[in-house]
């Protein structure tokens, strides 16, 4: 009955004569949180939007919960990235709508919902994630922290079945890194199924139940961070983390 | 000063009429053009881009009174004789007509121009989001960027506004009687042509201010909180 959520098979995709994804394979359980991490120009992102088909992989495939994603129509794809949650390092927030609009804009554009009503969820929405006293300022007069949350809250409005996550506190100033990631924590908690490209390892070694390191495109090694990041493990991750560890200190 | 009646004035007035229904068509026409030229320029294959660019050359490098000419004693006269040829009917295309036509075409080559700038000053990643949450590209553009676009356009399109007040005054060699052509009118029927000259002169000039100040005012209106602190100076 354990079948993966999210499987994500053999992905390649070559940008600008690069090829930036090398045959990638992985899944995710329901309610499994598992974190990529590796060097920058690794192939994070790149893997992440062609996850969520906001970049066409060149070969391969994604399923959601066994739905082939390379099967689809153009307009199916537009249904399958309703279904797939994504956050982004720089929040991406739409400018000219305060933060209740930004959450309200899809529910009422995709999903027909009524004015009234789509407000109404976001305004919970955005009380979840602890702003809901900041519901008609505008992106421009949010701190960073703030502008992510309220993009969580987006993605979280449309009931996504799966969260990506790309370097979501990457852009912060470290004062409002914890912020986010208690977020974050809380959804995990709820048994929201996530996959989370960051740097924040010390945060992710207790949530996530298996690392993934890439790098040059592919996926260099993975296992659960017991094992990955143990004391005299050697293992790639180990060392990319303490390196991480000595420029950033015990938290970064 | 017997000359200057009332019905001077309302005659001057009617061509007020006549050049707000000129610019404000040929600005509509232009914005409804050049907002589909600019989200093709933008976001569309390159090949359409290389057509919209290949357009606003053309309407660029093109005198304004060699497009009226073309058009209104050119192609109109085709499509008339067409029209003959077809429906067995004469059909006359008025030269309110010809001169909407070529002031909005050309203006949709300055808008588009306008609005290209205004897209690629959208951060990137705002389109990417929309189509996270499900919108398609197209309704991507119409929900989320245009509407930015037009808000931080405003300042250059009270530009354009200037310049096609302005640019209309060429309607008159066509016919048109619009202000220009009235003041010339009473111009030679009373032979005070200094006066009538200064006087078309400054009612442009009021018309140009009116306009800019009106659209100052729209762009305080609607600006999005945070973003631009400070309206158009003008």
């Amino acid at each position: 009955m354990n079948q993966p959520i999210l499987e994500v098979k053999n992905i390649s995709k070559t940008l600008g004569g690069k090829l930036i994804l090398d045959d990638v394979s992985l899944s995710l359980n329901r309610g499994e949180l598992k974190v990529l991490i590796g060097p920058s120009g690794g192939g994070k992102s790149t893997l992440l939007q062609c996850i969520h088909y906001l970049i066409n992989p060149d070969k391969g495939d994604v399923l959601l919960e066994g739905r082939s994603a390379a099967e689809m129509g153009r307009r199916n794809i537009c249904a399958f990235r309703q279904e797939i949650g994504m956050i982004f390092q720089d929040f991406n927030l739409f400018d000219h709508l305060n933060a209740e609009n930004n959450v309200a804009v899809a529910l009422r554009k995709v999903k027909g919902l009524t004015k009234e009503a789509a407000l109404k969820r976001a305004r919970q929405e955005l009380e979840r994630v602890g702003l809901a006293d900041k519901a008609t300022l505008y992106p421009a007069q949010l701190s960073g922290g703030q502008k992510q949350r309220v993009s969580i809250a987006r993605a979280l409005a449309m009931d996504p079945k799966v969260m990506l996550l790309d370097e979501p506190t990457s852009a912060l100033d470290p004062e409002l890194i914890g912020e986010v990631l208690n977020v974050i924590v809380d959804l995990s908690k709820s048994g929201m199924t996530m996959l989370m490209a960051t740097h924040q390892i010390g945060f992710a070694r207790h949530l996530t139940s298996e690392i993934i390191f890439m790098e040059r495109g592919g996926i260099a090694e993975a296992g659960p961070p017991s094992v990955l990041l143990a004391e005299g493990s050697c293992s790639r991750t180990a060392d990319f983390c303490s390196k991480l560890t000595e420029l950033l200190g015990k938290n970064g | 000063m017997a000359d200057f009646s009332w019905s001077t004035v309302v005659y001057i007035l009617g061509g007020v009429g006549m050049t707000s229904v000129l610019i404000i068509s040929a600005m509509l026409i232009g914005l409804a053009i050049g907002t589909v030229m600019a989200s093709v320029q933008v976001y569309g294959p390159a090949w359409s881009g290389r057509m919209v660019s290949l357009y606003v050359w053309f309407f660029r490098g093109v005198p304004i009174l060699v497009l009226m000419f073309l058009f209104h004693f050119g192609l109109a006269g085709l499509v008339e004789e067409a029209y003959l040829y077809f429906f067995k009917t004469r059909l006359r295309i008025p030269p309110l007509a010809s001169a909407i036509t070529v002031l909005g075409l050309c203006s949709a080559a300055y808008q588009s121009q306008i609005f290209r700038g205004a897209m690629q000053s959208i951060p990137a990643g705002q389109l990417k989001a929309a189509k996270a949450l499900g919108m398609s590209g197209p309704q991507a553009v119409r929900v989320i960027i245009l509407p930015q676009v037009f808000r931080i356009s405003i300042p250059a399109w009270s530009n354009e506004y200037s310049i096609m007040l302005k640019d209309s005054a060429i309607a008159f060699v066509i016919g048109v009687s619009e202000i220009m052509s009235r003041f010339k009118a009473v111009a030679t029927t009373t032979h005070r042509h200094l006066l009538m000259y200064i006087l078309a002169g400054a009612l442009y000039f009021i018309l140009t201010w009116i306009g800019v100040k009106l659209l100052a005012a729209l762009y305080n209106k609607i600006r999005t909180p945070g973003l631009a602190e400070t309206g158009p100076s003008n």
